[in-house]
């Protein structure tokens, strides 16, 4: 199909779900109601590191208008020393994420959980369960947890032989670096550091869970997978995933944060024990005390270059903070920090660091950021040294179609090289600079992601189409779907509904995150509509009674290939769907599958920069992002998509951070002091949309969402370094850190 | 929560007898927008029995102007005052401290009173009450008494008020002639952050001479401070780089910060004589329009 | 415990509810009366996705007690829509893609509308601080403004 014809794909539609939101009617996880539905409280911890010796729940239970309790004993056990793993998370940890077993591993770790008429009444229960602790000593940051005489969080994690809270290394090489740095002119090596930031999604966990006696389950919350919901609460509650239905409401943003379970498990129970249907919503100082933020990270990284440009080798070592658990995000900081760059000789390193804050959960390209943020810093000051413009330095070394990735794969077809070169050819590029402002480039890149999806395409009888897929929207995923759906069938985009189905009314797909959606959905989506052409030809052809290889699908309907087909008058959808019963019965098509040929994305990004340098205040100014997005389906979508992503990577640059006090808690648990950016702290943000479709996906799609909050923590550094002349090697760039380096 | 009481009186004395009655037996708090209080409910950090909405009271609700001296009632609103265009007019720094407390959403509710009562150190309008000159009309069971700002607060959420009393409103002086007033804080975001730093400046002008100053800092002290000495920098200059600089370094030296979440003593420091320049450039410039 | 009873006007409709002291107009809302248009995502101000507004004034309802409320104008997101037809602001936000996963848009819709009663030609600057009490993690605002501005645009072009 040429381009220039599509009706639909590449269009900005309306939103399917988009009256529903403007309106208030969109129900997302807190507005569910049941009848005599109760509601549930979590007790948390009150240290960061101690052992349980008791808990005693007896008093909790006595008080009126408390129906049940629970705690770890009421769940699965899963010994330490055995992995269970459910897609990258292991559900040991899970399990005692959600309920802590032998010890509480930071501050706000939930301990027991107790369902009443009211939250008030919960919430006083959860004071009288009476907790003996033997407190330990702990440690918060990456230095602490790795120093030889460190508190230790998990006994058996052994390292060089020892116990230890490194609890994990991941590894790639390419070539030889020690020649390679032989070969460099010149070498930069540097050390960074960054702060553990939060997703930040607006909606605070919630979920609405009714059991009955015999065990079916009803689980509707906010996630980012409804199958990831009903596999993690089975394996934790014991019900099988038979008996569990999870219902997706609609989601308050995620941005990788809600691809684990913290309440539903805990709900699921508590509704066992009191028979009714019980209610959890978490406050926004509990989401920010005990669900994943991202890892802080330290992090040392080397880059040797010849005087002409050309990178000869490069290293960085990476140390992630993965808080409780095992499992801090070192494949998208090792394996994504040198993926823009055909670099002959290569050596990443991360180590997984356990310490005593709340588990990490996976945050936009998780790791990926962070990575981003050492290399684009030093690749900068090599540019600098080599007096190179920065994008024309990357453009020299820029990774391309044949290039084998540091990280493993051997690229196809993709669109580097042309998101610098449309940052040289933008305006922004060459657009003046007053005094204490200043520019700065990065990129960036995400693997993307495929994995299971299915979808549903049925015909409605009045002639209409019902689209199921099973990855909950987030970011406007309808939106594609019936943009490519509409397409496809060639009808007007009002005669397409697009639904996210349920865990009993749709197949396996996976969480959405890592970009996958509308990659993964748009396959299944694509095949099954197109399942439905076919059938819709086949009814064409009983009626006309020609082969069904004569019957072509155009425009909405079904005509006669040729003159040689014979002389008949075009079917329509609604034709043929009211004549489905007589030609044979409902019409619809459904495909799963594990989708494969996800191809990855880059960026790369233009900063401007004011720096008060009285005040060690940076505001940016001015921001253009280019990036490879395969094939815009929806384009304001993919541009919010970017935007977005751009800002919460400014807000990590500038502003975010968690901050510990003495005690080992957090200290800025509320938007108040936890600083994301508003409004008034940005101008717009450009958005160069390079398409280079990606050859293994019918429509050219890639994933999107993750790669734009790549490259700004790295670009901001830059900027302020080319406003005022100094490096920040440490995140955030918060006024007083900032104020304080250049008055030394 | 047994028996919590919320009563909203129609007149001040009803609301100061309930206050001095209530506030005997047990913790009974004076509510005017709420958002610091509602906030401290939430949190468990206040957990009144009786709460009284001082909201239906015509004095704290009244904007009066008698001979140029504005009366501003203490539960007035942020947007309220905003719209009565003649108070900016001869008090923009109070009206923009005032003004930059939250969102258009806080703005909605918050009040100088409750900004004054609630004794954050880093209340943004306190500075700028000092610097202005406008004291506090309080009544209280055993009558009525005036307060200068600056000496109303006893520590961080401690305030001199007696048991009983209420802020009734705030009075303004008559604005002088070439005077300007003005007030600067600093915070990361452009919005929606608590001060680290706020500086207030006052100052009268006659013949390119200061007659007259009052410098005031926030979030610098446990109080917000009135700066007596860069005052007495200031009056008698004109404005030379030395008398300015001499005031800077006695905002700086006034400062007894802490290290805490939002800043650093040394951070604070800095930052205090760099406000304090600016919001002298910014009353000086005020000042000369009128 | 005795609770209060009060009688308020809701999106122009006489409703009566009885609340507890320190229940606040967000919680009436949305678990008694449930309205769940307005959204929690804080409860201590700093979000604006339960702003309302309270006799014709941006609030945030989690910062309103509901035993304030006798004898006020509340109006709410449910409001927005007339006669089953979006305000001006829910199309444009609709037709500049200015939702994502649309938990802030409620609030953002009826701050953007007290912003355009206020001011019908808000600059972006104006329109930026107007709307700062109201966070959006997904879409960076760009949108957003945009969304405003066409809103204004389409409202003077009426007038
Ligand atoms: C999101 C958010 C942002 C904020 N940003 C800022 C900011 O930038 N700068 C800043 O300074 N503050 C800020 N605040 C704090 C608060 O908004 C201000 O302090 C505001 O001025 C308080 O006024 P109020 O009328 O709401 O006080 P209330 O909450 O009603 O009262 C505050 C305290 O004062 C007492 N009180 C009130 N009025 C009287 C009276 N007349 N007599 C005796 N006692 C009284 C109350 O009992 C209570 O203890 C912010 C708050 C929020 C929620
Ligand atoms: S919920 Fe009211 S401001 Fe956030
Ligand atoms: S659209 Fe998700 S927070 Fe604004």
């Amino acid at each position: 199909m040429n381009e220039m014809d599509n009706k639909w794909i590449g269009k900005n539609t309306i939103r399917p779900d988009g009256a529903d939101k403007v309106t208030g009617r969109a129900e997302y996880a807190a507005d569910t109601i049941m009848p005599g539905m109760i509601w549930g409280k979590v007790l948390r911890s009150p240290h960061p590191h101690a052992t349980i010796k008791s808990i005693n729940t007896k008093k909790a239970e006595e008080l009126d208008g408390v129906f049940s309790v629970a705690t770890s004993a009421d769940c699965i056990d899963f010994p330490v020393d055995t992995p269970v793993i459910l897609g990258i998370q292991d559900i040991r940890w899970m399990a005692r994420n959600v309920l802590a077993k032998e010890k509480v591993l930071f501050h706000g770790h939930p301990i027991a959980a107790v369902a009443a008429r009211t939250e008030e009444i919960a919430e006083k229960a959860c004071e009288l369960i009476e907790v003996e602790y033997d407190v330990h000593p702990w440690a918060i940051d990456i230095d602490d947890a790795i120093k030889p005489d460190a508190p230790i969080l998990h006994d058996f994690i052994k390292f060089d032989g020892r116990p230890s809270n490194i609890a994990g290394t991941l590894e790639h090489k390419k070539g030889n670096v020690e020649e390679g740095f032989k070969d460099a002119d010149i070498i930069i090596e540097k050390e960074f550091e960054t702060a553990a930031v939060h997703q930040g999604y607006l909606e605070t966990h919630a979920c609405l869970v009714s059991v009955s006696p015999d065990d079916k389950t009803t689980i509707w919350s906010s996630s980012q997978g409804q199958f990831m919901v009903r596999a993690m609460t089975s394996f934790i509650t014991g019900i099988p995933q038979s008996s569990i239905r999870a219902i997706p409401a609609e989601i308050g943003g995620g941005f990788g944060g809600k691809t684990i379970v913290y309440l539903e498990p805990v709900a699921t129970i508590l509704s066992k024990k009191s028979g009714r249907p019980v209610k959890m919503v978490m406050t926004r100082e509990e989401v920010m005390r005990a669900s994943g933020p991202t890892s802080a990270s330290k992090s040392r990284v080397k880059i040797g270059a010849t005087n002409n440009g050309k990178i000869t080798a490069a290293q960085g070592t990476f140390y992630l903070q993965a808080g409780a658990f095992p499992g801090a995000p070192i494949r998208g900081a090792a394996g994504c920090c040198l993926a823009p760059y055909d670099i002959p000789n290569a050596h990443t390193f991360g180590y997984d660091v356990v310490s005593n804050r709340s588990k990490v959960a996976a945050y936009r390209a998780p790791g990926a950021p962070i990575g981003a943020y050492a290399v684009e810093c030093v690749l900068d000051e090599v540019a600098e040294a080599l007096k190179m413009c920065p994008l024309e330095f990357r453009l020299k070394n820029a990774a391309k179609e044949g290039t084998k990735a540091v990280h493993g794969p051997t690229y196809p077809v993709m669109g580097y090289v042309e998101t610098l070169e449309a940052c040289l050819s933008h305006p922004h590029y060459k657009a003046p600079l007053k005094k204490l402002q200043g520019r700065g480039y990065a990129s960036g890149f995400w693997f993307n992601a495929g994995g299971e999806s299915s979808a549903q395409v049925n015909i409605t009888e009045d002639g209409n189409v019902v689209v199921t897929t099973g990855h909950p929207d987030i970011g406007g995923s309808r939106a594609s779907i019936a943009n490519i759906t509409a397409e496809l069938l060639g009808i007007d985009i009002n005669r397409v509904s697009v639904i996210i189905g349920d865990t009993a009314t749709i197949g396996f797909s996976n969480l959405t995150g890592g970009s996958r959606v509308l990659f993964a959905s748009a396959l299944v989506v694509t095949e099954s509509t197109n399942q439905v052409i076919d059938i819709l030809k086949d009814r064409a052809s009983k009626i006309w009674n020609i082969d069904k290889e004569a019957i072509e699908w155009e425009n909405g309907e079904a005509r006669p290939a040729g003159d040689n087909a014979g002389k008949f008058k075009p079917l329509s959808l609604v034709e043929l769907a009211e004549k489905a019963t007589p030609t044979g019965g409902p019409i619809g098509a459904g495909h799963q599958v594990n989708t494969v040929g996800a191809e990855g994305g880059f960026a790369t990004h233009i900063c401007d920069v004011e720096v008060d340098v009285e005040l060690g205040i940076a505001r940016i100014i001015r921001y253009t992002a280019a990036q490879d997005v395969g094939k815009a389906i929806h384009p304001a979508y993919v541009e919010g998509q970017l935007q977005g992503g751009v800002v919460q990577g400014i807000g990590w640059a500038l502003n975010e951070e968690y901050i510990y006090n003495k005690e080992g808690k957090l200290d800025n648990p509320g938007f108040l002091d936890y600083r994301i950016p508003v409004c008034s702290d940005l101008p717009m943000i450009d958005t160069i949309l390079v398409e280079v479709p990606n050859p293994k996906h019918p429509q050219g799609v890639r994933g999107v969402g993750e790669v734009p909050i790549v490259p700004p923590l790295s670009a901001i550094a830059n900027a302020i370094y080319n406003a005022i002349g100094t490096r920040f090697y440490s995140l955030p760039m918060s006024p007083p850190k900032v104020l304080e380096k250049i008055s030394d | 929560m047994s028996e919590v009481k919320f009563v909203s009186p129609e007149t001040l004395e009803q609301a100061v007898d309930e206050y001095s009655k209530s506030s005997k037996e047990g913790k009974t708090k004076i509510l005017a927008g709420g958002t610091d209080l509602l906030v401290q409910i939430r949190s468990g950090a206040s957990q009144p029995d009786t709460i009284i909405d001082i909201k239906n009271i015509k004095e704290l609700k009244e904007i009066s102007n008698y001979n140029g001296s504005y009366t501003i009632g203490a539960a007035v609103a942020g947007a309220v005052l905003d719209e009565e265009k003649d108070f900016g007019n001869n008090w923009p720094g109070v009206l923009e401290a005032l003004r930059l407390i939250g969102s258009e959403q806080i703005q909605g509710r918050a009040s100088l009173g409750g900004n004054l009562c609630n004794a954050s150190p880093a209340g943004d309008s306190v500075p700028a009450l000092i610097a202005s000159g406008a004291t506090v009309n309080v009544k209280g069971p055993e009558g009525e008494r005036n307060m200068p700002i600056e000496s109303f607060h006893a520590g961080p959420g401690k305030t001199n008020l007696k048991n009983g009393e209420i802020v009734v409103n705030f009075q303004f002086p008559k604005k002088q002639k070439h005077s300007g007033d003005a007030y600067i804080r600093m915070i990361p975001r452009t919005e929606m952050d608590i001060a680290v730093v706020g500086c207030a400046v006052n100052v009268t002008i006659e013949n390119d001479k200061c007659v007259d100053a009052r410098v005031a800092l926030g979030a610098v002290a446990p109080t917000a401070l009135l700066v007596e000495d860069a005052s007495k920098a200031l009056i008698g200059s004109n404005f030379e780089k030395d008398a300015v600089e001499k005031a800077a370094l006695a905002c700086e030296a006034a400062c007894n910060p802490i290290d805490d979440k939002r800043g650093t003593v040394s951070y604070r420091k800095k930052v205090s004589k760099v406000l304090f320049k600016r919001a002298l450039e910014k009353a000086i410039e005020r000042a000369k329009r009128g | 415990m005795a609770k209060i009873q009060v009688k308020t006007k809701i999106n122009g409709e006489e409703t009566e509810f009885l609340c507890q002291p320190y229940d606040t107009v967000l919680d009436v809302l949305r678990r008694d009366l449930n309205m769940t248009g307005t959204k929690e995502v804080c409860s201590t101000g700093d979000c604006g996705a339960c702003s309302i507004t309270l006799d014709g004034r941006l609030v945030c309802s989690c910062l309103v007690l509901a035993a304030e409320t006798e004898d006020k104008d509340i109006e709410t997101i449910e409001g927005m829509a007339k006669n089953g037809k979006f305000n001006v602001l829910q199309k444009t936000f609709l037709e500049h893609a200015a939702l994502q996963c649309g938990i802030c848009t409620p609030g953002m819709l009826v701050a953007a509308k007290s912003l355009l009663e206020k001011n019908k030609n808000p600059t972006e600057t104006e329109i930026r601080y107007w709307l700062a009490g109201n966070l959006c993690r997904c879409t960076g605002y760009d949108k957003i403004v945009k969304a405003v501005q066409a809103a204004a645009e389409e409202i003077r072009e009426n007038a």
